[in-house]
């Protein structure tokens, strides 16, 4: 376990197209020595947590520029905890008003990013989660 | 000069005695303007040299796709380029149709100015389409949600969240009717962005036409229904490539006899864009796309100016303001050429391009969202002197959330200002002739070309898509765009510069939950009210029609016309032919 990287999913739940911030976030993390792992278009949170479970991820990055938010990210949070994987950080980026960001951290997601925003803050955020959560050796390059 | 010299070789002249004297004067016309070249050679390197001795702005003099902009261009760039007014411009509405499609442009018909729009349900819709022509919109585009877009009905466990969250939801021929209520679909001209179930909404129009008594030769408007970009960008794909361009030609095959009004595609280059790619990305895979699809057209025994002249395009307007006009002209002329010489299109209307385009969505700001105005009013323009058929303008708050009202006016209004306040209307392809866009016209038809034989390489299209290929070129382009934006070398005013402190935010257009509740009752009610004998006869007729290669365009309308939902549609065929499986990657 000393020597493992930090793992992130980078997951597109729902019916939502859009991968080009996923993407640019999924390639910034992997250059800054992270494992990624990308679950391509179109997944139902089932399919993510199952992955997430699989993977054995630190980390669960939803991208969501569909409006769709409020539904897909309580229901990510609510398969991981069934999954007993409540100690994994979901974070994300996307369309998401205000107010909306205000509820769902509340719910328990992590830090949501909005356009505009430089790929750097992502990754130095989820660096900081996983030094502090995930503790020693785990995952530094 | 070219032309020059050509008429000065030697063997031209047929009678050497009596055109003497005449090849004499064009002799020494190539001699003097050789002088004048030469001269003018001399002239720039001095230039250059005390040019080179001016400081400079510390500033990237590169075009938002990478190119490197000369400081300036003069004729020495169209002669090192063999430009030949008749052969690389011609005259508006003639061959290679370089400065428009149309003879008279906008002084017969200005470009259409069609908002695309859509949120909620088919009544809420249809209220803002009745205001949005009320204030002077001439044609309508529909945006649709999710699950309409991947061929989900909106109470299926895949819609959950979606439904009418970034269009509208149409599940049902009787979604449809209540859409259009109350607008001739024999008038206004509908444009419909939906790919990979496109048939099928296509085949809900008709039957809606067909409800208002307008039969279908007279209905008007498009189906974007390019799923070879769906594969490259945009992602609402549904079956796998090769049925999926059965079904595109079923499409052309049918409205060429049925529908003469209506484009069955418009063959985009906006997703390609606003998905990372360079122009010169967009404009050859565009096209290339283009040509498959012809290329499909003529695998089913169509004729090519049988099918051609209802082909359009639809391209992205991104910020740099050159560049993207040269690329307009490009796009016409490359097509042109190919149309003629590689496919044998004779009908002018094969050849010439007529495009739809769209400011570049990619470019707006959640920071300080009112300066959007600004950089679509710029886009708007690029596109107009690019010589575009039709023009959606974005809302200012298009990066936060659908438009309010307000915005979506403003963003109409940029279009009126540009149409009768600027002039710039007036004159057709004003900027034909200068060195820049010359020069930049050309060099984005040399890297379109390049590009095309690099796919050909790769052994097409669709065996590039299956490969990642497409996919792979324009996620490299979009990040080197991310990291020349985040280490500062790229301004985006209001991102990395310029920023302030203050709260500049706006109010937003919200869509609840309730779209989603009203549509389920909805669909309810539909299913408890059709026959469903007849629906699962067409259905299974729509099957056998697929399993037996059949056009698979009458039996699906005559499904729609019994109500069968998309949904339903959609599950016959993919039980035959498949779902698309991406290559991930990133």
């Amino acid at each position: 376990m000393t020597d493992r990287k930090y793992r992130v999913l980078v997951a597109k739940p729902g019916l939502d197209g859009h991968d080009r911030g996923a993407k640019v976030v999924a390639a910034a993390l992997r250059d800054a020595g992270f494992e990624v792992i990308y679950t391509g278009l179109h997944q139902t949170p089932e399919q993510i947590v199952s992955t997430a479970v699989q993977e054995d991820v630190d980390v669960v990055a939803l991208s969501i520029l569909s409006g769709a938010h409020m539904t897909l990210f309580p229901k990510v949070l609510d398969l991981l905890e069934e999954e007993g994987l409540d100690d994994v950080l979901v974070t994300g980026g996307g369309i998401i008003p205000e107010d909306d960001i205000e509820k769902l951290e509340q719910r328990g997601v992590g830090k949501l990013f909005g356009p505009g925003t430089d790929t750097s803050e992502a990754v130095d955020y989820i660096r900081t989660w996983c030094e502090e959560h995930r503790g020693d050796g785990a995952g530094r390059e | 000069m070219s032309t020059v010299e050509q008429e000065a070789e030697p063997e031209a002249a047929a009678d050497e005695a009596e055109g003497a004297p005449e090849r004499e004067a064009l002799e020494e016309e190539v001699r003097r303007k050789r002088r004048e070249l030469a001269e003018l050679e001399r002239e720039l390197e001095e230039w250059d040299e005390e040019y080179d001795d001016v400081p400079k702005r510390d500033a990237n003099f590169t075009s938002v796709s990478g190119r490197e902009v000369q400081p300036l261009h003069t004729p020495l760039d169209l002669e090192e380029a063999d430009f030949d007014y008749r052969e690389d411009l011609g005259f508006p509405g003639e061959y290679p149709f370089t400065r428009g499609p149309y003879r008279s442009m906008y002084r017969t018909k200005l470009w259409t100015m069609r908002q695309f729009s859509g949120f909620a349900t088919a009544e809420e819709t249809n209220e803002r389409y009745k205001y949005l022509l009320d204030q002077g919109q001439t044609g309508l585009s529909v945006a649709f949600d999710f699950p309409t877009l991947m061929g989900y009905d909106s109470d299926s466990g895949r819609a959950e969240g979606e439904v009418g969250k970034v269009g509208v939801a149409i599940s049902s021929l009787a979604d449809m009717e209540t859409l259009f209520d109350g607008i001739p679909l024999d008038e206004v001209s509908v444009s419909m962005t939906i790919n990979g179930p496109a048939m099928m909404l296509y085949c809900f129009l008709l039957a809606a036409a067909e409800k208002q008594g307008v039969p279908h030769e007279e209905v008007r408007g498009t189906i974007q229904n390019d799923v070879l970009k769906e594969f490259m960008a945009q992602h609402a794909w549904i079956f796998p490539p090769e049925p999926a361009l059965k079904i595109v030609a079923d499409t052309f095959e049918w409205s060429s006899r049925n529908a003469p009004k209506f484009h069955p595609i418009s063959i985009s280059g906006y997703h390609i864009r606003e998905a990372g790619a360079t122009a010169a990305q967009e404009l050859a895979y565009t096209l290339k796309n283009g040509f498959t699809y012809v290329e499909k057209g003529l695998e089913r025994g169509l004729d090519v100016d049988d099918f051609a002249p209802r082909l359009s395009f639809f391209w992205d307007v991104h910020n740099d303001f050159f560049e993207e006009i040269a690329k307009f002209r490009a796009a016409r002329r490359i097509w042109a050429r190919h149309m003629r010489e590689e496919y044998g299109a004779e009908d002018p209307r094969s050849l010439r391009l007529r495009t739809h385009a769209q400011t570049a969505g990619v470019t707006l700001t959640a920071q300080q969202p009112h300066n959007n105005i600004v950089r679509v009013a710029y886009q708007a323009m690029a596109a107009v002197l690019g010589g575009t058929q039709s023009l959606h303008t974005n809302a200012m708050d298009e990066t936060l959330a659908l438009p309010t009202e307000e915005t979506a006016r403003i963003a109409l209004r940029t279009q009126q200002i540009l149409a009768h306040e600027t002039g710039v209307p007036n004159s057709i392809d004003p900027l034909a002739g200068s060195y820049y866009v010359e020069s930049l016209t050309d060099e984005l038809e040399q890297e379109a070309e390049e590009i095309f034989e690099e796919i050909d390489q790769i052994g097409g299209v669709v065996e590039g898509i299956r490969s990642g290929y497409f996919q792979q070129q324009i996620a490299d382009s979009s990040r080197r765009h991310q990291q020349e934006v985040e280490s500062g070398e790229r301004t985006i005013v209001g991102v990395n510069d310029f920023q302030v402190e203050e709260d500049t935010s706006i109010d937003i257009l919200k869509i609840g939950e309730d779209a989603g509740r009203t549509q389920e009752r909805r669909l309810a009610e539909l299913r408890e009210r059709r026959d469903d004998a007849r629906v699962r006869e067409a259905l299974d007729r729509l099957r056998e029609a697929a399993e037996e290669d059949e056009n698979l365009m009458p039996p699906t309308l005559e499904a729609v016309r019994a109500y069968a939902t998309l949904g339903e549609l959609r599950q016959t065929l993919e039980d035959v032919y498949g779902r698309f499986q991406e290559p991930v990657g990133f």
